[in-house]
């Protein structure tokens, strides 16, 4: 007992050498049955936001089921998606065209995310930070085009208590799911911005310490931040399959 | 796992500055995803266009949804290369979400069948 009270002090794990780590099935039960870190390789901020990311699946997905619920318990026909959303283009209805460029947006910004994180951990700073940007621009023409697909469905009539052309769950599920993903793709962009500005003034080379933590930063908080942005991507994903095109 | 892991540590070019928990892969590969993620898309987009109906519809937008989720965590979000330690910390527990959809569609057939049975609400 005196031994192991000893051997706890702080700084000696760290100066313990490391223990080998298995890797698969055998690497898992280890992993979880130590009693420091069940996480070896990943630092806390990743940690952190995979399971801040993990509890907004949650929460996302009680918004897909609420409207699950409503739409299969409703006695009134749902309004068709594909004729909601469509847009009037040279004389013509096309379907959904809107959100289908809304997806592709969001996607691209996906991908220069990607890119950032690469050129970040090659500590290019012009590039990252160019690509954030890019990526913040990108989000931002998405929140700017949900603004304007709102504001045409208003114009129509669509309330969260009803809408000209049936079950009146529909705009209630339509407002908070898009709502809420909307919020999450705003406050994206403005730390999108933030963490660009960073890049570019060169805090994760020189070591700066941050205005509210005081902490050194480094180039993986490009990678955690895209961490969220991959996510505001994949949440999207099931809105587009579930809310659009079901 | 572990074939990958290792695939990805001698790939690294920048040993030096590599940490494990570092992820650095070759630029071409998240062109190569996103171009996948566009096709991906727009096929889902053409099963609305081409008004697909019924089982048809939905298998295909589940599967094309599935396809595109699964890209994006694997390999955007460097899933692809973690432990399955944390793989299965965070990809487990979304799957329990799926019980709790299996309970509201019961309850909510529950709900349309005593709409329609006693003609109250909507």
């Amino acid at each position: 007992m005196a031994e192991h009270i000893e051997t706890a002090q702080p700084g000696l794990a760290h100066a313990a050498p490391p223990m080998p780590r298995l890797a698969g099935w055998r690497g898992f039960f280890s992993d979880w049955a130590s009693d420091q870190r069940a996480f070896k390789n990943v630092s806390w901020m990743k940690a952190m936001m995979w399971i801040f990311l993990l509890s907004d699946t949650f929460i996302f997905s009680c918004f897909l089921l609420s409207y699950m619920t409503v739409r299969i318990s409703t006695t009134v026909p749902w309004p068709n998606p594909s004729e909601v959303f469509s847009l009037h283009i040279g004389g013509q209805n096309v379907p959904l065209i809107l959100i289908a460029i809304m997806t592709f947006i969001l996607i691209s910004s996906s991908g220069t995310m990607a890119m950032a994180v690469n050129y970040g951990y090659r500590r290019d700073r012009t590039k990252t930070a160019l690509l954030m940007i890019a990526t913040a621009l990108f989000g931002a023409t998405f929140v700017g085009m949900q603004a304007f697909e709102w504001t045409k469905l208003i114009m129509e009539g669509v309330r969260p208590w009803g809408n000209p052309w049936g079950a009146a769950q529909f705009g209630s599920s339509f407002f908070m799911i898009t709502g809420f993903h909307g919020t999450h793709v705003t406050f994206g962009v403005i730390f999108l911005f933030i963490i660009a500005r960073k890049v570019l003034r060169g805090d994760f080379d020189h070591e700066r310490r941050g205005f509210f933590t005081s902490r050194r930063g480094n180039y993986e908080i490009v990678e955690v931040m895209g961490l969220y942005w991959h996510f505001v991507d994949l949440v999207w994903v099931f809105i587009f399959a579930f809310f659009y095109l079901w | 796992m572990s074939q990958a892991t290792m695939a990805h540590g001698s790939a690294a070019p920048t040993a030096a500055v590599q940490r494990d928990t570092h992820q650095q892969h070759p630029i071409k590969l998240y062109l190569v995803v996103w171009g996948w993620l566009f096709v991906l898309s727009t096929a889902s987009y053409l099963v609305d266009y081409f008004h697909l109906e019924g089982y048809l519809r939905w298998s295909l937008i589940l599967l094309f949804m599935i396809l595109k989720a699964g890209l994006i965590v694997a390999v955007f979000m460097h899933m692809a290369w973690e432990r399955l330690t944390l793989i299965y910390a965070i990809l487990a527990p979304p799957i329990l979400v799926l019980v709790f959809v299996g309970i509201m569609a019961f309850e909510s057939e529950y709900t349309l069948f005593t709409r329609i049975f006693t003609g109250a609400g909507s």
